[in-house]
């Protein structure tokens, strides 16, 4: 892991009483693609506008650097935000937007030329230079922003929901174009998004916040694979989440029949959570399964079909490329690897977090 | 709009026809005729002698202060309203735009009896042995009635221009290394420039043309141009001549409309 460039401290944010952020903690290191996701209302985007210097915190400190910046404005900070719907100069041309921060720095002529030339080349749109923002389609102008903020070589380049306003075609080709101008740059991006497909694509490290709580950072894999608790489990992905008691390590009992499981560590006869994925749920032959159910729905999705199963009184979610026409017997078979045990939510907030998904 | 709806505006097309196009050819004949009915440019070149030329000087400067002196304490204030929370920002608009329902002629009589030689604000003054206010009857006095009048008609387009700007492009202009000041002058003011053309020629036109305000505050003593116009209907009831001077003052304004016009392209001024 490269070294610590951002660290949150402590950060706690509430606007007319209503808590935002209570006592976060984050660090985010050089180089890496660190993206904020949750719902709307999760603290995300307060976050954000807190390491741009747009909101000031309550209390807690934004390091960066090794220099406390808490304080500090925006325009005197060394990080560059590319916002939600763009925000462009609309009275001004593309080159005027991409050189606004730069003439503020006094820089030469030449260099901010140049500079205008290598920023939309980096987002593919030579040859732009004296077109206003309005004549560009969401696409383009979102470049544009981002043209417009690398050019002043940020160690941190923030972004807030920038994919938001375009269209799904769209917003998959900005998606590999951002890593890539991510890895050409080589700094910091910290992403905001409530679309966990883009941050899936996109991201070394996912921070997973809900209701002013970080409630996971991990990798891409580890959050889907290994939700840390039912919120994230749900909130990433489809997943069957259903109430079991873990027996003893490697062995948990739900809806009333055993499976092996991988997980140690909880203990003797432990009410838990198990998720397993809709994919990860295996539909055999009645007999052949661990657990007999029926077909209730049936949708035709185009890569898999996604039935749901009633067995044991739960109704199980299950992609399958293979079809079982609504009213078959089926076997429901889970694999030991694909049952992820959670604890069930301890704290009152815990319990508010869980409720509210 | 469909044909079925075009029957609608019919009573409006009348009332316009009737009430503009009709008198506007009226002022046209009697400007461009004489007595006698003949043609002529005397009742427009009227406009270059001493008195008249005087008092077109009068209305466009004291029009011009009255406009600077709105635009000032307006932009602030506009500025203001346009950032704070919707809750709040409808009862502060709602306390500017109270004194609008107000009659103007009469909100203009209540400012000449406040202002007067023993009016009230002299009273207060004498009260607290200070000097009296002497402004009553000269043109501080009408820059006054007219900033009164007219302020509201400045502050609505500037507020109307300055909410629609978008917070995080002001934000972007920070995040870029802009201090306040330089996003005040490079952001803020030329995106609000289709407000500021409106609110100048909403206060700049009725202030050009008044003759109320001047004939209440002025005392009669200062003649605007409108005061003349006024005076050659009223009184000395050469049609041909205030016809003609009106055609003069037409041409000033449809000039600012014309500015307007290429400025204020999202109509910030229809609003009102």
């Amino acid at each position: 892991m490269n070294k610590e460039l951002i660290q949150l401290i402590d950060i706690s944010k509430s606007f007319d009483g209503q808590m935002v952020l209570d006592e976060l903690n984050l660090s985010i290191h050089e180089n890496e693609f660190v993206t904020l996701l949750g719902p709307s209302g999760c603290g995300k985007t307060t976050t954000l506008r807190i390491l741009g210097g747009f909101a000031s915190p309550d209390s807690g400190r934004v390091v960066f650097d090794g220099q406390d910046i808490t304080r500090i404005p925006p325009n005197k900070r060394q990080l560059n935000t590319v916002f939600q719907k763009y925000a462009l100069f609309t009275h001004m041309t593309i080159a005027e937007n991409i050189a606004f921060g730069l003439k503020i720095k006094k820089k030469s002529k030449s260099y901010i030329d140049d500079k205008i030339r290598y920023a939309l080349k980096l987002v593919n749109l030579e040859g732009y230079e004296n077109r206003m923002p309005d004549s560009l389609s969401g696409g383009q102008q979102q470049r544009i922003a981002i043209a417009r903020a690398i050019v002043n070589e940020p160690k941190v380049l923030l972004l807030d929901e920038p994919l938001g306003a375009l269209d799904l075609k769209l917003r998959q080709e900005m998606q590999y174009e951002l890593i890539r101008m991510k890895n050409e740059l080589g700094i910091t991006f910290v992403y905001v998004t409530h679309d966990q497909e883009e941050a899936l694509t996109m991201s070394d490290t996912i921070v997973v916040m809900n209701q002013g709580y970080i409630q996971q950072i991990g990798s891409p894999e580890s959050i889907y694979n290994e939700p840390e608790n039912a919120f994230v489990a749900d909130f990433i992905g489809d997943s069957n989440i259903i109430p079991a008691t873990m027996i003893k390590d490697e062995l948990v009992e739900i809806l009333g029949t055993r499976f092996a499981c991988v997980d140690t560590g909880f203990g003797i006869n432990k009410p838990v959570d198990a998720v397993i994925r809709p994919e990860d749920v295996m539909l055999v032959a009645p007999d052949a399964g661990s657990i007999k159910g029926v077909v209730t729905h049936l949708i035709f999705k185009g890569v898999h079909y996604e039935m749901e199963v009633a067995a044991n009184g739960y109704e199980w979610l299950v992609h399958s490329t293979t079809l079982f026409p609504v009213g078959k017997e089926v076997g429901i078979q889970v694999d030991p690897f694909n049952i992820q045990i959670m604890n069930k939510p301890e704290s009152e907030d815990e319990e508010a977090v869980a409720i509210d998904i | 709009m469909t044909s079925k709806k075009k029957w609608l505006s019919t009573p409006y097309l009348f009332w316009s026809g009737l009430f503009i196009i009709v008198p506007l050819g009226m002022i046209l004949y009697y400007g461009l005729t004489d007595r006698t009915g003949a043609f002529t440019l005397d009742n427009i070149t009227a406009i270059a002698s001493a008195g008249h030329a005087k008092a077109l000087r009068l209305s466009l400067l004291l029009s011009l202060i009255s406009t600077i002196i709105c635009f000032l304490l307006a932009y602030p204030l506009a500025m203001i309203l346009s950032r704070v929370q919707v809750k709040r920002h409808n009862f502060i608009i709602l306390i500017f735009i109270l004194p609008m329902w107000m009659n103007f002629l009469l909100r203009t009589l209540a400012w000449q009896t406040l202002l007067e030689k023993n009016g009230v604000i002299n009273h207060v003054l004498a009260f607290l042995h200070l000097p009296a206010l002497k402004i009553i009857n000269t043109p501080a006095a009408i820059i006054l009635g007219m900033v009164y009048n007219f302020l509201p008609f400045m502050v609505l387009p500037l507020y109307n221009a300055l909410v629609k700007i978008d917070p995080n492009v002001i934000n972007a202009a920070q995040d870029l290394g802009a201090d306040h000041f330089y996003t005040f002058i490079r952001i803020i003011l030329p995106l609000s420039v289709p407000g500021i053309i409106s609110g100048i020629t909403m206060v700049f036109i009725p202030a050009l043309t008044t003759f109320v305000i001047s004939s209440l505050l002025g005392g009669g003593k200062l003649l605007l141009i409108g005061d003349v116009i006024d005076q050659e209907f009223t009184q000395t009831s050469n049609w041909h001549l205030g016809s003609g001077l009106s055609m003069v003052l037409m041409i000033f304004i449809l000039l600012n409309m014309v500015l307007s016009a290429i400025f204020d392209k999202d109509g910030e001024g229809a609003m009102l």
